[in-house]
């Protein structure tokens, strides 16, 4: 098939929506197994489990009458892989190979649901059919993690029957300038952390004169624990292509260059099929849909290194240097890849277009708060019990993002803080829980949007032990090019050790600070301006845990190795002595002290000679007599 | 690999004829090769020097910017232990530090025989599986520290049998 015009296209999406709802809705009898093809759930046997399902539809002789694909990301990964049945819309979860036999006897051939596979609602303990009655669904809405989990990502019919296309094909009648006044109007920011307003930037390079410009799709995502671009890309990628090839109208560009990690290589491959099928129609390539625009999408890989999130480095790596950011201005809408016009979008930016197209920039508007329009993507991970990818609109409570859809601390533990936006980012506590989240309430609160990462944090963790992680983090992916980045870093994670290990003073602490704000005050791009966030944002909410490090030489956390110990309760401890066989340095002893109502002797633990690896706390879950100290 | 055998040239020469057509095409070449021999030695980028017209020096720069690309040979196994925040809450340094005792080598190292290298990774987006490791990209979710002894074993046992 080649899709030559609009009245082609419009026809073919009919016909495909026909088929994708018949598909859904049971038509001719039929049932349809999917399977969650995410990259979280497929390091948990999905593509096993869905060959072990086909072996058996076979062996029945069930293939004509059941069909089975993989889908994108369902989003919940801590209850993956999931396994859903149309057209009852049953899903199952934690699903595991030796399942398969019950679930193809008992519901597919027996029309029976597998009780012990659903979920179970923590709280009334209920069990849940459906995706939709989940509480951790319950307050998403879905624009840009439209289709996943839903269509099949490596088949273009289906993403055609859900209404790809659509949107360029409404594009492609208007005048440039008012699709770049659509995108305006819908008030969408750029999803990739700064906010910018996307339309903006779209104008920027459209007012530049004619000639070679490009679309470059940020996809390096680099925040440690933000993974929504990777799981559009793996499980919708032709919205994020249809994204791109409108802004490559819109500002009048012929090409677009995706820049992908090479983390990601599920997202690359279904990326890569996906503009080979939009070639073959001709929803790519050359006069799309018969009008006058060409345009092409090219992918090219990252190689790790962090600091290709940012824009001007990122272009640097596609030319083939080091990536390093451009001093800004020239801004890279007048001056950007191989010095053309170029505008450099986020994949959730992009994937937010289509839908912003073929539904008006009201309707999209309409979720959001006055200067933040639309949804967000979080990757909700850390300390709670529902760890996944969530989609909220703007303006959604951080206390109904971790509470009623991440469902609270697990282990009756209890809230500490929560870490948006990265590294770059910071952290909120208990006191900012009620703010509702969009692009200005977090800068205010002193953290920001970022990515949309959000690490939840317990009383366990210590909060100078994550500034800590951060700043390696950072030190390690600083490029190098400026000083305030490249060695203040370095010294603010010397400090933060020192701190860690207790050896810091009052003095350490104030020349901790100074040097952050010059660091924040003297780098040369994003990254190095938010370096020291993490030092910052916890110094605001957490002095007293610094301070307890530094006087009081306690890690209140217990995590900090050098201020904390293990002891053991005599009177717990029964002598099995498990605990002194797992030690790897022999640091446990027998004592004299046999408990009242037990037969051997307790041990104990030589502080001197413990290397603090908890392994003996671990090996006494049954008696639970070793504490941290 | 200090000379270069007629096969390695010959591979070198078609990898960057794969990206003739491309513009600035050095990171996709420097990749293929990476991914091909598990290093970019010195020779292999004097050959891309010249078939490309960069400098080496810029190629070397470019090769040891990126944490992907190697100028030594990696182990058979690659044993990355992601590091990510997801991960590190979850106790992923503790992973990693049982890798480390139990191979004797540190991060970044690769064993005598040849057979595993341990990489700290970035966070690679499994985080709703923390803590977890990529070995030679497949992705072993929510390992437990007492679970890295049985991962090494049962690798040991598969790159000692073929």
């Amino acid at each position: 098939m080649f899709i030559k015009n609009f009245d082609e296209l419009a026809k073919i999406q009919a016909s495909c929506t026909t088929a994708l709802s018949g598909k859904f809705s049971g038509e001719g009898n039929k049932r349809a197994i999917v399977l969650c093809g995410g990259t979280g759930c497929l390091s948990s046997n999905s593509a096993d489990i869905k060959a072990k399902i086909e072996a058996k539809l076979e062996e029945k002789g069930l293939t004509d009458r059941v069909s089975v694909n993989l889908v994108g990301c369902f989003g919940f990964c801590s209850q993956g892989p999931f396994v859903k049945i149309y057209p009852e819309d049953t899903l199952y979860r934690l699903v595991t190979l030796d399942d398969v036999d019950e679930i193809i006897e008992k519901d597919i051939i027996g029309g029976e649901v597998v009780e012990r596979l659903l979920y179970v609602d923590p709280s009334t303990l209920e069990k849940v059919t459906k995706q939709e009655d989940i509480n951790f669904y319950k307050k998403q809405v879905r624009i840009s993690l439209d289709g996943c989990g839903v269509i099949n990502p490596e088949d273009i019919n289906e993403a055609l029957g859900a209404g790809a296309f659509a949107g360029l094909a409404k594009a492609l009648q208007m005048d440039r300038a008012d699709v770049i006044k659509e995108v305006l109007d819908s008030g969408l920011r750029g999803r990739g952390g700064g906010g910018f307003p996307t339309g903006r930037k779209w104008q920027f390079a459209y007012a530049q004169p004619d000639g070679e410009k490009y679309v470059v799709c940020n996809g390096d995502e680099g925040d440690p624990g933000a993974f929504m671009d990777r799981s559009i890309l793996e499980g919708n990628p032709l919205a994020v292509i249809e994204g791109m090839a409108i802004a490559g109208y819109a500002i009048g560009a012929q090409n677009g260059y995706f820049y992908v990690r090479a983390e990601y290589p599920i997202a690359v491959n279904r990326l890569r099929l996906a503009i080979k099928q939009a070639e073959e129609v001709g929803l790519l390539g050359d006069n799309i849909l018969g009008t006058d625009f060409s345009f092409r999408a090219h992918i090219r890989l990252g190689a790790g290194a962090f600091v290709c999130g940012e824009e001007t480095a990122l272009l640097n790596s596609i030319e083939g240097q080091r990536g390093m950011p451009r001093p800004r201005p020239p801004f890279p809408a007048v001056k950007g890849l191989w010095e053309c016009p170029t505008i450099v979008n986020n994949v959730e930016s992009l994937a937010c277009v289509p839908y912003i197209l073929r539904n008006g920039a009201e309707k999209f508007a309409q979720y959001g708060t006055e200067k933040s329009k639309g949804t967000k993507v979080f990757a909700l991970g850390g300390k709670v019990n529902n760890v996944g990818l969530v989609e909220i609109p703007m303006g959604t409570t951080l206390r109904e993002l971790i509470y009623d859809i991440g469902g609270g601390i697990p282990d009756g533990k209890k809230f500490k803080a929560i870490q948006t936006g990265g590294p770059s980012g910071g952290c909120l506590t208990e006191k900012d829980l009620d703010v509702a989240i969009d692009f200005d309430s977090l800068v205010a609160k002193g953290s920001m949007m970022g990515s949309g990462g959000a690490i939840v944090m317990d009383e366990d963790n210590c909060m100078v032990d994550v500034a800590k992680f951060y700043m390696e983090f950072i030190c390690d992916e600083s490029c190098g090019k400026c000083t305030p980045c490249r060695v203040g870093t370095k010294r603010l994670l010397e400090y933060l050790e020192k701190i860690c290990d207790g050896k810091a003073t009052m003095q350490d602490l104030e020349e901790l600070e100074a040097l952050a704000e010059t660091i924040k005050a003297g780098s040369l791009c994003a990254l190095g301006q938010t370096a020291a966030n993490p030092v910052l944002s916890t110094l605001k909410s957490f002095r007293d845990e610094y301070i307890a490090h530094i006087v009081d030489k306690k890690c209140p956390a217990k995590v900090c190795k050098n201020l904390m110990s293990y002891a053991i309760d005599p009177d717990k401890c029964v002598g099995c002595g498990l605990c002194e066989r797992q030690c790897p340095v022999s640091a446990i002893i027998k004592t004299d002290y046999v408990a009242p109502g037990h037969k051997l002797p307790s041990r104990k633990i030589l502080d001197d000679k413990c290397i603090k690896c908890g392994l003996c706390m671990s090996s006494c879950k049954k008696f639970n007599a070793i504490e941290k100290k | 690999m200090a000379h270069l055998n007629e096969a390695a040239v010959a591979k070198i020469n078609e990898i960057c004829d794969r990206y003739a057509e491309e513009r600035t095409p050095l990171m996709m070449i420097l990749s293929d090769i990476q991914k091909e021999y598990g290093y970019i030695p010195l020779e292999v980028q004097e050959i891309v020097s010249k078939r490309t017209g960069l400098s080496v020096s810029e190629i070397y720069g470019v090769v040891t910017f990126y944490s992907f690309f190697s100028l030594k040979p990696k182990g058979k196994y690659i044993v990355g232990v992601c590091l990510g925040t997801a991960c590190y809450v979850k106790g992923a340094q503790q992973v990693i530090d049982k890798f480390s005792e139990l191979l004797g080598i540190a991060p970044g190292e690769t064993t005598e025989d040849g057979m595993f290298t341990i990489d700290a990774l970035r966070c690679i987006g499994a985080c709703g599986i923390a803590p977890a490791v990529s070995i030679n990209g497949k992705v072993y979710p929510k390992v437990a520290v007492s679970a890295v002894k049985g991962i090494i074993d049962e690798l040991r046992a598969e790159g000692g049998a073929n």
